[in-house]
């Protein structure tokens, strides 16, 4: 699809990586002699602006992490007076005080080009109409998703949450063409519609959605695309970046992050080193132009790659793969970092064993094993000892191949396994460490 | 005709720890469940538990209600001479013929001793073991 600003999605890449070095060293500088927080991280890790001379001198700068935005609550870490903001959000604290984000005029403005591009890059604009199912309010989602499509000149229904039946009539009786909302609650409208005797897929013009705020799969993908007749797009962000800001295009290979707007690491969990193009870890972002927040080298906490090469649509900035889970789920096992959701998507492939698992890490001696129990599926049961032991042999030759790590394959009875209650039983660590 | 020599045995997926064993018995007790003949096959931390009881969907029903995994498996119940060549004389008709005996387990009654086999080929074996003099348990029998 036609990009919305041809001049930057296309830029070649050395020309991308000098715009992002000459953002990053002002940023640096603006920041040492205006933001007391900032300045006293870098003089803590001893560095200094002068020792940013090329782009890969970013990893000499200090984190950041969201307690910093919790302890700067509610604006101590600004770098704008409050007659500059124009808008705060909010986003509510799971684990602990809330996080309050400023913006600026020019930070609601680039965070509308930042997705009016990501729109455009999936065929979404004028003539378009699009449903925003996400939150309105403290939370990001509305608001962003809504001056997004306002900018490409897509015509904006805010349904917000809730109600669903209202919003499945109003999808049909305005001809809506695209929707941006949880993956969950667009699977939870199909359900809803097919009871009303609507379906999505035939009777209403849907034709893509813009899904994210919560981890979905590629399989997940795959059953909302054939159901309902439409391309599901990946779509992310946090409000600490201003909130939801890049998508996949129409390639659907990886979520295009604006080089202009945007300096992605990967960063080892345990170690905070910088990895290698293409290597599984934690997701670390400079916002290169805000300006009441400023974000550098903020550890978001969620795990994915750097996708290699340009991708096939021309857009020559990098991409970032599915999320794969969050940092504070990682365990260490012989000094190899594994995570439950690797686990859980080679389970998703294995059809003879069910989705559900526990991990027990334990100590023998000196070495570190790993226990992941597993039901059997119905289908698979068989009476003789030895297909059990095929299956059990073939799911630990998996698991290793996919964690690097050698695992144990426990084979359970069904339903003894935790269901709903999260990672503090789906991972039980007995070592005494 | 041999289908109804094939008897259908339930096979209890269970795991290796005290007290699955009684959970299973317990339930088939519950539900008023006769075991003709059982076995246990283990494995590294879990084992399936084989039975021939006298209302096999009954028993599959109320297992799998309780979240056990089961499943059934055709076998056969040959009567055996209850003395030295009794198993002989089966073990040979089928090796003779070449089917294999997979898994195998046996009980004492009082009028003969049954072998209780699954076998890759279920119904060439009933008809080799037939054809060669040999008596089957009925299905029948267990319905």
């Amino acid at each position: 699809m036609a990009p919305w600003n041809p001049r930057t999605e296309g830029m070649p890449l050395d020309e991308l990586r000098r715009l992002q070095f000459k953002l990053v060293k002002s940023l640096v500088y603006r920041l040492y002699s205006f933001n007391d927080f900032y300045r006293r991280r870098m003089k803590e890790q001893q560095v200094h602006p002068d020792d940013i001379r090329t782009l890969e001198d970013v990893a000499k700068l200090p984190f950041m992490y969201k307690s910093d935005l919790r302890d700067g609550y509610p604006d101590r870490i600004f770098s704008a007076e409050q007659n500059e903001l124009v808008r705060y959000h909010v986003s509510s604290g799971t684990t602990g005080k809330p996080t309050v984000v400023g913006y600026t005029e020019r930070d609601i403005e680039n965070w509308s080009e930042s997705l009016a591009r990501a729109f455009s890059s999936c065929g979404l604009g004028r003539g378009d109409v699009m449903q925003v199912s996400y939150g309105y309010g403290l939370f990001t989602g509305g608001l962003g998703a809504h001056y997004g499509a306002e900018r490409v000149g897509a015509t904006v229904l805010p349904t917000s949450v809730g109600n669903t039946e209202r919003q499945i009539e109003l999808m049909q009786d305005l001809r809506v063409t695209a929707i941006a909302c949880t993956p969950s609650y667009l699977l939870h409208m199909g359900e809803v519609a097919e009871k009303m005797g609507v379906s999505i897929k035939n009777d209403t013009d849907l034709r893509m959605g813009f899904l994210g705020a919560e981890p979905w799969s590629e399989q997940m993908r795959g059953r909302i695309e054939d159901w309902l007749g439409i391309r599901a797009y990946d779509i992310y962000g946090t409000s600490e970046l201003s909130g939801p800001m890049f998508t996949e295009c129409t390639e659907q290979q990886g979520i295009h992050i604006w080089g202009d707007l945007a300096l992605v690491e990967i960063v080892d969990p345990a170690t905070g080193e910088v990895l290698p193009t293409g290597e599984q870890g934690e997701l670390t972002v400079t916002m290169l132009q805000k300006e009441a927040l400023p974000m550098v080298r903020y550890r978001i906490g969620d795990l994915t790659a750097i996708e290699e090469g340009v991708c096939p649509c021309g857009r020559t900035h990098p991409r970032i793969g599915r999320i794969r889970g969050r940092v504070d789920d990682m365990l260490i096992v012989r000094g190899i970092n594994v995570f439950p959701s690797q686990v859980e998507h080679a389970l998703l492939e294995i059809p003879e064993v069910g989705r559900h698992f526990q991990i027990v890490v334990d100590r023998k001696g000196a070495l570190d094993s790993m226990l992941v129990r597993v039901e059997v599926s119905e289908e698979a049961f068989s009476d003789k000892i030895t297909d059990l032991m095929v299956i059990k042999r073939a799911v630990e030759h998996r698991l290793r191949g996919s964690l690097n790590v050698s695992v144990d394959v426990e084979l359970v009875e069904p339903g003894t396994l935790p269901r709903f209650e999260g990672k503090s039983k789906k991972v039980v660590d007995r070592r005494s460490l | 005709m041999e289908k109804s020599y094939i008897v259908k045995q339930i096979s209890i997926f269970s795991e290796n720890r005290p007290g699955r064993l009684a959970a299973i018995a317990g339930a088939l007790r519950d539900a008023g469940i006769n075991i003709f003949a059982f076995s246990i096959a283990e494995a590294d931390g879990f084992g399936v538990v084989r039975a021939l009881v006298d209302r096999p969907d009954d028993a599959y029903r109320t297992l799998t209600d309780l979240g056990f995994r089961v499943s059934f498996t055709d076998v056969i119940g040959v009567k055996m001479r209850d003395e030295p060549g009794g198993l002989s004389d089966i073990a040979s008709i089928l090796g003779d013929a070449g089917i294999n005996i997979e898994y195998a387990y046996a009980y004492s009654g009082k009028d003969a001793a049954v072998l209780i086999l699954r076998v890759d080929q279920v119904e060439d074996a009933v008809r080799q073991i037939l054809g060669r003099g040999g008596e089957l348990l009925k299905a029948s029998l267990s319905q």
